[in-house]
């Protein structure tokens, strides 16, 4: 352990804990209106540390989807964290044994991954437990009180809370939709597929799977017909 | 729910989401030059947020009327380059203030 490269980790670690303190707690509201119990969903954020892909698990979960589904919609969902683990292997040490590799891997989420790609030398496995650690406790943290405190809040409170969590969405959609036509195109097209499943008696039926279908079809069509540019930076 | 079906689902999703993290660490460290595959990843995000969100996000909340608004003040917050926690609070508080004048 390197005390001064983990300080330096945690004065980037300590704001995203902080952030994600605040969006858990939202999570923990909507997992336990969603009929998840408190350790439910508490265990989903220490175990999992993934904003979209824990809200269509409990989504699924809701629905009582199968053990099956459960695993696909969380694969196609949390699918572009193998592309930054690709990136974030080739930035730390080189010589980083492997149960350090595996102890890091745990901790790559988009804020994580963004802030380790920024530092301008490779990363250490000090740094990283820095970094990585405050915001699991703040993930995790904020998730059991979000989730406890449901049944103690005004209803109202909770009910406006619900919609947090999709706020933090809109944050990360609108913008790159702003200056990107082609995420524009990609977004819209997903958005009026959604409403088709959601409202549309045949594809009713399929609800429980349309966000698996979505982004498979709207994804494929836009790598096929929109491919980004080589050599662009996209991570 | 059950507690049994509770604690499959999330052992599912858990070790589900910690392969992935986990195989290129350890495994794959050859970067991913397919350009389609790499095109594809870069798309599912926007596109499984979009999906997620709408239309779910007008029911999120108590009043429909209260979740629209809260979705308004979100986009013209995220428009403007404002940070995650600050959109996602802009739009509770939007979606409570409506919910709480009793519309």
């Amino acid at each position: 352990m390197n005390l001064k490269e983990v300080k330096e980790g945690i004065k980037v670690g300590i704001p995203i804990a902080l952030g994600y303190f605040a969006v858990s707690v939202a999570f923990g509201v909507s997992s336990v209106q969603s009929g998840v119990p408190f350790w439910g969903a508490t265990l989903i954020s220490l175990t999992n540390l993934t904003s979209a892909g824990q809200k269509a698990g409990v989504d699924v979960m809701a629905a009582g989807g199968s053990i099956f589904l459960i695993v696909l919609t969380t694969l196609i969902i949390n699918m572009r964290y193998f592309l930054m683990g690709v990136s974030m292997s080739q930035k730390v040490e080189e010589k980083m044994p492997m149960w350090k590799r595996l102890l890091i891997a745990f901790g790559i989420t988009d804020e994580i991954y963004a802030m380790s790609m920024s530092r301008s030398t490779h990363l250490t496995g000090s740094y990283m437990a820095g970094l990585i650690i405050p915001p699991i406790f703040g993930w995790t943290g904020g998730t059991l009180v979000g989730s406890v405190a449901t049944g103690f809040m005004p209803s109202i409170l909770a009910e406006a809370m619900g919609i947090a969590l999709y706020g933090m969405f809109i944050a990360v959609i609108v913008p790159p939709s702003r200056r990107n036509g082609n995420v524009l195109l990609g977004v819209i097209s997903a958005v009026i597929l959604s409403v088709a499943f959601t409202y549309a008696p045949v594809l009713q039926i399929f609800s429980e799977w349309s966000v698996i279908i979505i982004t498979v079809l709207v994804s494929a069509f836009m790598a096929t017909f929109f491919p980004v540019k080589e050599g662009a930076d996209n991570e | 729910m059950s507690n049994g079906y509770v604690f499959l689902s999330i052992a599912a999703m858990a070790v589900t989401t910690y392969l992935i993290r986990m195989l290129p660490m350890a495994i794959f460290r050859k970067k991913i030059e397919n350009r389609w595959i790499k095109s594809f990843l870069y798309y599912v995000p926007y596109v499984v947020l979009s999906a997620m969100t709408f239309p779910a996000i007008f029911t999120s909340t108590g009043s429909v009327l209260g979740a629209a608004s809260g979705c308004a003040v979100a986009i013209m917050l995220a428009y403007f380059d404002k940070g995650l926690l600050t959109v996602a609070i802009g739009a509770a508080a939007m979606a409570f203030i409506v919910q709480f004048a009793g519309m």
